[in-house]
């Protein structure tokens, strides 16, 4: 579904995605994990047309996103919950979510989408009218994946969706993302916390400054001396558990 | 007197109000300030007022077109004087603003000459009484619509799907174009809006005053400028209440102060609010 073909990218002269290959196959979950600064985000941006590449080819249900901006990427069917969730602060929680939905013009599916939407996270539709700004962190990462689910993704791109959040709420996203994935969603994780997404995940890939040094079937990365020394540490335990 | 002369402010207020609300819009969406404004707010009232001095346009339809002119040029100018600039350092495009308000002026002194015209209809405006007040319906007038204007823009923006993508863009461009929202057309349709409202505001002033002429935006341009600073820039409340605010205290102080220093009162205030507050009354990018 989609394809990352030795992907180039970066910021003004500075190289960060030094030829990425990747892929995602329909109603799969692959998680993609790596340290700070290893070029997660940047993938992410890549693929979602924030940053074009300078290499490589980007491949969408067949189609190529290289030269595509990411307006018109999101009406193919991709969506992102980026990272620190970037709810529109002063907008209230449902103009969030309605905002989500803006390239749709099936205008009476998305009023049905919003109510469900709603009735799966009751506190969305609790704090309806309150300013998104106003939410706690937990409860805006909720919206961001909402928002972004207004979008009918065919493919969910989440970028560290447990940054920041206290163990509850983390566990929390997580419910909902092995429900999104029992439902059948395509999803591609990007996450330092390993430990979560690793079990969530059906592949993953691992990035370290701007190369995939490891991938595979999400148990066997689990079970990978290197993934568990680097990555499965101490430092994310105690956050998990 | 006193309420004579809180009239007199909330009246021209109204109309910085209207002006201010242009530039807090745009700069809530671009991050900069379109000095040409003022030539804007010209533009509106020229159209307008050569419409009704052919005689063939009745009045509602040249306030109409007036304010279309007014939204055409503003759309028009952000295409070659601001969006060629973009990702430039942001001196660039002030300069750039600064050129196309000294063009236009220099233009409409070259079409329409320096002189001051007269609006070419008349009106049957009287001085009513409220409460024991005397209360001059021209001034009533121009309160209610600068208001009623203001009501539709916060409908507009607080209401519209379109509204919302114009603050979602403000806040966070990014994040906006990740949900399909095209900036470009947003910044277009605020370039419109808020060039409309000052076409307006030009209309007003040049029944108020009774005269229109190249120069007549600049005065105006100036102190909405204060206004917006004064509310916090950005901000569409605090726009409006800038506006209002200042034209209360330049009325004010022209009366209990001097005459002379009407001018100076607008500016004095803007000196003040960059040394205290910079950030005016009311903060806020995209409210
Ligand atoms: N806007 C930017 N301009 C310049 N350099 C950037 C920019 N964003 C990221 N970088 C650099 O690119 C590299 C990769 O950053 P990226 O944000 O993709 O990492 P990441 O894997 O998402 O890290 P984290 O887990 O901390 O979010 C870093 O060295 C970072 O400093
Ligand atoms: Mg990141």
């Amino acid at each position: 579904m989609l394809t990352l073909k030795s992907v180039q990218a970066g910021y003004g002269r500075l190289p960060v995605l030094k030829g990425i290959s990747l892929h995602v196959r329909s109603g799969e979950v692959v998680t993609l994990i790596g340290g700070n600064g290893a070029g997660k985000t940047t993938t992410l941006r890549t693929i979602s047309g924030l940053l074009p590449p300078r290499k490589g080819a980007v491949e969408f249900a067949g189609q190529d996103l290289t030269r595509l901006p990411p307006e018109r990427i999101v009406t193919l069917g991709l969506a992102l919950v980026p990272e620190g969730r970037r709810v529109f602060r002063t907008l209230s929680v449902t103009a969030n979510l309605e905002l989500g939905a803006y390239h749709r013009r099936d205008k009476s599916e998305v009023r049905r989408d919003l109510e469900e939407i709603r009735q799966r996270f009751p506190i969305l539709k609790e704090r309806a009218h309150q300013a998104a700004g106003t939410l706690s962190g937990g409860e805006q990462q909720i919206l961001a994946i909402g928002r972004a689910l207004m979008a009918r993704p065919r493919l969910l791109m989440l970028d560290e969706p447990s940054m920041g959040l206290a163990p509850r709420m983390v566990t929390q996203v997580y419910h909902i993302l092995a429900e999104l994935k029992a439902q059948g969603t395509t999803i591609l994780l990007v996450e330092q916390n390993a430990r979560a997404a690793l079990k969530v995940a059906d592949r993953g890939y691992v990035l370290e400054t701007g190369r995939i040094i490891l991938d595979g079937a999400a148990a066997d990365l689990r079970d990978d001396p290197e993934v568990q020394r680097a990555y499965l540490g101490k430092g994310y335990q105690e956050v998990w558990e | 007197m006193f309420f004579q002369q809180l009239i007199n402010g909330l009246t021209t207020g109204s109309v910085y109000a209207l002006i201010a609300l242009g530039y807090t819009m745009i700069y809530g969406i671009l991050g900069l300030i379109n000095f040409a404004q003022g030539e804007i707010y010209m533009c509106g009232a020229f159209v307008a007022v050569l419409l009704l001095a052919t005689g063939k346009v009745n009045f509602f339809l040249a306030v109409a077109l007036g304010m279309g002119a007014a939204a055409l040029l503003g759309v028009i100018l952000e295409r070659v004087a601001f969006r060629p600039l973009r990702g430039f350092h942001p001196l660039v495009p002030l300069i750039s603003a600064i050129g196309a308000s000294i063009f236009l002026q220099s233009l409409a002194l070259l079409l329409f000459g320096p002189n001051d015209r007269p609006f070419p209809i008349q009106f049957a405006f009287t001085t009513i009484m409220i409460a024991g007040l005397p209360v001059s319906t021209l001034q009533m007038t121009i309160l209610a619509a600068a208001l009623g204007f203001m009501g539709l823009l916060i409908v507009f923006v607080r209401y519209t799907t379109y509204g919302k993508a114009i603050v979602a863009c403000a806040l966070d461009r990014d994040t906006a174009r990740l949900m399909g929202i095209n900036v470009d057309r947003m910044v277009s349709l605020t370039f419109l809006l808020g060039s409309a409202l000052s076409g307006a505001a030009g209309i007003m002033m040049a029944i108020y005053y009774n005269a229109t002429y190249p120069r007549m935006g600049l005065l105006p341009g100036l102190k909405a400028f204060s206004a917006a600073i004064l509310g916090g820039v950005g901000s569409i409340p605090g726009a409006i209440l800038g506006g209002l605010l200042l034209g209360v205290a330049e009325s004010l102080g022209a009366a209990y102060i001097s005459s002379g220093f009407k001018d100076a009162i607008a500016f004095a205030i803007l000196i003040l609010v960059l040394l205290l507050r910079p950030q005016g009354i009311l903060r806020g990018r995209g409210d």
